[in-house]
């Protein structure tokens, strides 16, 4: 197949998903309103908890509000990426995905231009956010706001991916509820998104080796440097490295060869 | 590339910015030092050992020595900018704080904060002309720029003393808040800004009536009452804008001298203290303290650029060539 037809399937497929978020507003909207309330209410009452230390890549004390917002910013990525997955789940129980998956293109090309399309969506979500918090003090360097989108797009990727992984091994759309809650929640709280990690270490050495190696604490970090025009290559080695497994382990999840979506009972 | 880079090299060497390099002094108390940081790349250049426990310091007005009061030494030290050593010492009374260099620049006014006097020192001479008998523990020291008031805050008898240069005599003295630190004026002359490290307040006061025309209050979201310290004032050469450093509160507050509304409050480190300028008042240099920082904060964008360590408890801070 030429590569038109090519970029002709991921238009589809984008059109589809920029349907789905146009017909979804109150999702899309629905999805900034929980960093929102993070930043205007969890934020201020924490707000002189910093300030007592300078960690890269900030040069001078910020307050709380400041630290949270690459937080938040891959709150909205995670959320997102777990969300479309979520829709996978229903597409199958519907019998959309099947209609997608017969088509004739391959099926790592379909699953990554589901993967793109959803990291689109979330970006536009993260600028608009990002806007805000501009109305609320919280002003990075104005090139951070471009060197970030290359991060976005990685860290936004990466969480797509391991949603869809996670969706590859749900069979049905009440489990998926018990995942988010196994998965976001631990995930997001045992990160640098709301505290930095040396604060951790001092309670305690255990929790603060799994927040380093959670890929949401690199997602987060890649973001908060980007944003602030420095690249934390460790984070970036991280993010791409957790982008390869989750992938590789959701183009395996979805091989019918392989058999996690072969047919099974109820499913 | 290389046409590039001889263009840019030459547009370097060209600008005002190249010619205008300076140098921060900051005065360490714990680490007996000043630190001297190139004022443009931010970079500690040099760290020069000085007496026991140097606090206040000045430059003089050729430009080319430090006057650093090493409080434990009992005397001033007279720091040779150019070598960056000890090149004498000046005599100053027990325990010099804070000093504040006249206008000629040849008499050093200093606060001796055991004996309840200012010394008036002769830098040339390198003699004491006169001691002037102040209030409890004397503090703040401020000179008009047009050189007839010495304005000496005395910490536990609350209040500013005004001395009469021309005689040295105490003519006149306010009541201010609880623990004045800071006495500084408006480079018109015509007021005196005296900060209250426990009333939390600066007091505007009238140099011709000799009155308090205004107090200034602080208020920062989130923050207790009693955190806020105001210690260093710094006013623009323009006389628009003050700084005032709050120490504990971590906060410098940019006040509009014509309505004296605080205009913002600056985040830099922990209990910042005292505040110096630019020359060409592009930025302003902070001492923090507790967090043994100096923060830069861009003038005109009211922003702090950076915050850069500076050696343990940063005291006073001086921009010089």
């Amino acid at each position: 197949m030429s590569a038109r037809a090519y970029l002709r399937c991921l238009l589809g497929i984008l059109v589809r998903e920029a349907l789905r978020f146009l017909h979804q507003r109150e999702r899309f909207f629905g999805a900034l309103v929980r960093p929102l309330v993070w930043l205007f209410i969890f934020a201020a009452g924490f707000r002189s908890i910093l300030g007592v230390s300078i960690i890269p890549p900030y040069e001078t004390y910020i307050l709380y509000e400041e630290y949270i917002v690459p937080g938040l910013v891959a709150m909205i990525l995670l959320f997102s990426g777990m969300q479309s997955s979520l829709s996978m789940v229903y597409d199958r129980e519907m019998g959309s995905m099947r209609l997608l998956m017969i088509s004739p293109f391959p099926r790592w090309y379909l699953l990554f231009c589901k993967l793109i399309a959803g990291a689109l969506v979330a970006i536009l979500q993260v600028y608009l956010f990002l806007a805000i918090a501009w109305f609320w003090e919280v002003r990075p360097p104005p090139i951070g706001y471009l060197l970030a989108l290359p991060a976005l797009l990685l860290a936004s990727l990466m969480l797509g991916a391991l949603g869809l992984f996670l969706s590859s091994v749900i069979r049905q759309l009440e489990n998926f509820a018990g995942i988010m809650n196994f998965v976001i929640f631990p995930m997001f709280f045992a990160s640098s998104a709301l505290y930095p990690l040396w604060r951790i270490r001092d309670s305690s050495l255990l929790l603060y080796e799994i927040c380093r190696f959670n890929p949401f604490t690199w997602a987060v970090e890649l973001i908060r440097f980007a944003l602030y025009a420095r690249v934390d290559w460790l984070s970036l080695a991280g993010v791409a490295l957790a982008l390869a497994v989750f992938l590789g382990a959701a183009l395996l999840g979805y091989d019918p060869g392989r058999g996690m979506l072969k047919r099974r009972p109820g499913g | 590339m290389h046409h590039l880079r001889t263009a840019l090299l030459g547009v370097c060497l060209l600008s005002p910015l190249g010619a205008h390099a300076y140098s921060v002094y900051v005065s360490s108390e714990k680490d007996n030092s000043i630190t001297v940081v190139d004022g443009e790349t931010l970079e500690v250049r040099q760290v020069v050992p000085v007496g026991q426990r140097p606090r206040g310091i000045a430059l003089s007005k050729d430009g080319e020595s430090l006057y650093v009061c090493t409080s434990d030494e009992d005397h001033i030290e007279v720091l040779d900018l150019k070598s960056l050593k000890v090149d004498h010492t000046l005599p100053s009374g027990p325990d010099p704080e804070l000093l504040a260099l006249g206008p000629q620049g040849r008499f050093l006014y200093v606060a001796n904060e055991d004996d309840n006097m200012v010394t008036v020192v002769d830098v040339d001479k390198r003699t004491k002309v006169i001691e002037i008998q102040v209030g409890v523990e004397p503090e703040g020291m401020g000179v008009s720029p047009d050189g007839k008031w010495l304005v000496n805050t005395s910490e536990t008898t609350n209040m500013a003393h005004f001395i009469d240069l021309s005689t040295h005599e105490v003519v006149g003295n306010v009541l201010v808040d609880q623990r004045p630190r800071v006495a500084q004026f408006t480079p018109d002359s015509r007021q005196v800004w005296v900060s209250s490290e426990i009333g939390g307040t600066v007091s505007v006061i009238d140099v011709a009536k000799r009155e308090k025309v205004h107090v200034i209050t602080f208020a920062i979201p989130g923050m207790r009452k009693e955190l806020i310290q105001p210690v260093g004032i710094r006013i623009t050469d323009d006389g628009s804008r003050a700084f005032i450093a709050l120490g504990p509160a971590a906060r410098v507050a940019v006040v509009d001298t014509k309505t004296f509304e605080v205009e913002k409050y600056l985040l830099v480190g922990q209990r910042v203290w005292n505040l110096a300028f630019a020359p060409d008042q592009s930025r302003m240099f902070t001492t923090n303290g507790v967090s043994n920082d100096m923060s830069v904060v861009d003038m005109e964008r009211l922003k702090v650029l950076k915050s850069i360590p500076v050696g343990r408890l940063p005291w006073g801070v001086v921009v010089g060539p």
